[in-house]
């Protein structure tokens, strides 16, 4: 039955592709996600799944290996991070354009140049308009159950879009941590059989997959996906509903840790959720209403659902492990900025860079800003909207 | 019952590149893909790099393809065609899927010689059970013949433009044929659509064998090659029979060439005709019309000693491929 073990975040999406057992992986190492596929190549070496692995000579390959696949009509599945990420970036619209159920685990890894393994989002901020659904995880248990929901959302008939699935790199890939299994059977029935749409090996049925489409009918299409796109949230929210049957644990578009009657709160995705929520209660134990919100599911972004959970705090800090060049705010604080903005009565908001290229994020950092925030409401006054924490100065 | 290769039992199969497609009339790819599909005797699913074919071929809401049909990319038809053959292959194994159905990759030089190359290396050493047919016209044609890693010698492109200084590419082509044979593949050939026996049996041949194949098929194009619409076959012809364009196979590791020109011609017989070569002809760059004879007769030459280096009475054989399992 559900059983509790240790394992790192690489080892869970091994598990959750396992159990999914894909028809075809295409597949290319990099670092940090390439646990994953070893673990996987292991499975199927063994013959614990049926899948038949494309062992690609590049990421850019391996996901058009993914999407060739995926049109001729089965499950499909990848991992990769960083550099391999971006290597794909072209065909990852082609994926979503394509309408291919693809879903990939994704160890969030910092961008050359400089060369850096280690963890940060600016992979995943990358590829965040290409028209994939993209769900983050705080820890291997997370990561675990988001990629079982992946396959199921992916494969949803009303959506047939690709999923990622991300975790931050070493942090949750590799750091080994409690965790709880949800038994092959259990999991298994929950994401299902796969259902194909028009696949090209049908040859009764020929179809033709990637047609030119000019001016004439081009801005159809991009409106159809975006309708698409928009109606992902309810159907991620009723996915989750029906996991929470089989695990008990209960998911929606975000989390939200003691924030309903909270003044000032935090806003930060994945692996660092965790300390802030610590830090957190530090603070509430001394009579401060602090809470925090943490992304679950960022694109689609829930514009209004995140702006609602938002709208009454007096200060909010958003935390970012990427960042924009160019004079610009971190990727999540533009989303946050946008889904508060509508509202006459909004918090005063300020932006955090942290933990770029794998640089911890202390308990400290969460105090700092936590600090400034109760600061700001008691005197109203904002030093810098935009600060990089945790930086040698 | 396998149609045999005469024009009145071809005349009676379906087309399955159905006409009303937008390339260019006298274009040699669509003759290439109507000749591929009529000697194909297997049901054909096809794999399309971006390119001239590509955009012209399917243009919402048309298809020129009676067959299922995929583009992604430019540089990935080796790679989409990887997947949709492996995805075959595992439900074939599973039991959901019976029929017997043949993978064909095309894609025009620049997706195979550069961009696709890696691509295409990656499918090959694999071993998927695939045939990818370039159509070689020479240059990258559907963005405005930029020159290409296929583009002739001396030859003027928009991006090699014969000028006072540099008088058109002064490289020679890559020898993507031998390269792909390079990588132990069970068959590569070199085919013309002026011989169109010889093209189709190649295809035929290619399609029975297990494993990765590639055919290399010079694809005449009057707008890159700046000569005359109804010269597609005259000009493919005069490759082959002035030995720029020799039709030979790679069977196993055995190179065969399958047609030795009767009555060999000069090159500047097959240059002459093209308006991209015609600074050639002025007497400053006599030098380049001798570099390019003088590489095609070594090509040539080099060709028939490799024929002869494994032929049945040689005591040399190739590495026996046996051993090898093609997925």
């Amino acid at each position: 039955m559900h059983r509790k073990v240790a394992a790192n975040g690489n080892e869970a999406i091994a598990n959750a592709m396992r159990i999914a057992n894909p028809d075809v992986c295409g597949a290319y190492p990099i670092t940090p996600a390439t646990e994953i596929m070893q673990r996987f190549t292991t499975f199927v070496s063994n013959g614990q799944v049926k899948t038949e692995m494309v062992l690609a000579e590049s990421e850019h390959s391996a996901m058009s290996a993914c999407i060739g696949a995926a049109a001729a009509g089965g499950r499909v599945a990848t991992a990769t991070s960083s550099q391999g990420m971006a290597l794909m970036w072209e065909m990852l619209f082609i994926a979503s354009g394509l309408r291919l159920p693809i879903v990939m685990g994704m160890a969030n890894r910092a961008l050359s140049a400089p060369i850096n393994i280690h963890g940060d989002h600016s992979d995943g901020m990358g590829a965040r308009d290409c028209g994939w659904i993209h769900l983050y995880c705080e820890n291997a248990q997370e990561a675990f159950d988001n990629m079982l929901m992946a396959f199921k959302i992916a494969e949803h008939m009303d959506v047939r879009l690709p999923v990622m699935v991300g975790m931050d790199g070493f942090i949750t890939s590799h750091a080994i941590q409690t965790m709880e299994w949800i038994d092959d059977e259990t999991a298994a029935k929950f994401i299902g059989e796969y259902k194909s749409t028009n696949p090209l090996l049908d040859i009764k049925n020929p179809v033709s997959y990637g047609p030119l489409i000019l001016a004439d009918l081009y801005m159809e299409y991009r409106k159809a996906q975006e309708h698409v796109m928009s109606g992902v949230p309810k159907i991620v929210l009723a996915i989750a509903n029906e996991f929470e049957q089989i695990s008990g644990r209960k998911y929606g578009l975000f989390e939200k840790y003691r924030l309903d009657d909270a003044e000032v709160a935090i806003v930060v995705m994945s692996s660092a959720a965790g300390t802030t929520k610590e830090i957190i209660d530090q603070f509430r134990e001394k009579g401060f209403k602090v809470g925090l919100l943490k992304p679950r599911l960022f694109r689609p972004f829930p514009y209004a659902e995140v702006g609602e959970a938002l709208k009454h705090l007096k200060a909010v800090a958003v935390l970012d492990r990427a960042d924009c060049f160019g004079g610009s705010h971190g990727p999540l604080y533009v989303d946050i900025a946008s889904a508060l903005y509508n509202y006459a009565q909004r918090p005063v908001l300020i932006n955090k860079i942290f933990g770029l290229g794998g640089r911890d994020y202390m308990p400290d950092h969460a105090e700092y800003v936590i600090n400034e925030l109760l600061q700001i409401t008691k005197d109203g006054k904002v030093k810098s909207v935009k600060e990089y924490i945790g930086v040698r100065e | 019952m396998p149609t045999s290769l005469s024009l009145k039992e071809l005349s009676k199969k379906e087309e399955l590149f159905s006409p009303g497609h937008r390339l260019c009339s006298g274009c040699g790819a669509p003759i290439v893909v109507k000749m591929v599909m009529l000697a194909a005797q297997y049901p054909i699913i096809a794999a399309n790099a971006t390119g001239c074919l590509e955009v012209s071929s399917c243009i919402s809401e048309y298809t020129a393809w009676k067959i299922p049909w995929m583009h992604s990319a430019f540089e990935n038809a080796a790679a989409t065609m990887s997947g949709i053959e492996t995805m075959y292959r595992s439900l074939k194994k599973q039991g959901k899927i019976s029929d017997e159905i043949k993978f064909i990759a095309f894609g025009g030089d620049g997706g195979t010689y550069d961009i696709g190359f890696q691509s295409l290396s990656g499918a090959m050493e694999r071993g998927h059970d695939m045939t990818y047919i370039c159509y070689d016209n020479g240059a990258y044609m559907n963005t405005g013949i930029q020159r290409s890693s296929a583009t002739p010698f001396g030859a003027d492109t928009t991006t090699c433009p014969a000028g006072s200084k540099c008088p058109g590419k002064l490289q020679q082509r890559k020898d993507l044929t031998k390269i792909i044979a390079a990588h132990g593949v069970p068959y590569v050939a070199q085919a013309s659509p002026s011989h169109w026996p010889d093209l189709m049996k190649k295809v035929r041949k290619a399609l029975e064998i297990k494993g990765p194949k590639f055919l290399n098929i010079i694809a005449p194009c009057n707008r890159g090659w700046r000569s005359q619409t109804n010269d597609a076959i005259r000009l493919s012809r005069l490759a082959v029979d002035t030995n720029y364009w020799p039709l030979f196979e790679i069977e196993n590791g055995v190179t065969r060439i399958t047609h030795t020109p009767k009555d060999k011609k000069e090159l500047m017989r097959f240059l002459k005709p093209q308006g991209r070569f015609k600074h050639m002809f002025t007497s400053e760059n006599e030098w380049m019309l001798t570099a390019a004879q003088e590489h095609v007769d070594a090509y040539w030459e080099r060709l028939k000693q490799e024929q002869e280096c494994f032929a049945p009475q040689s005591a040399t054989r190739p590495p026996n491929p046996e051993h090898l399992n093609w997925q």
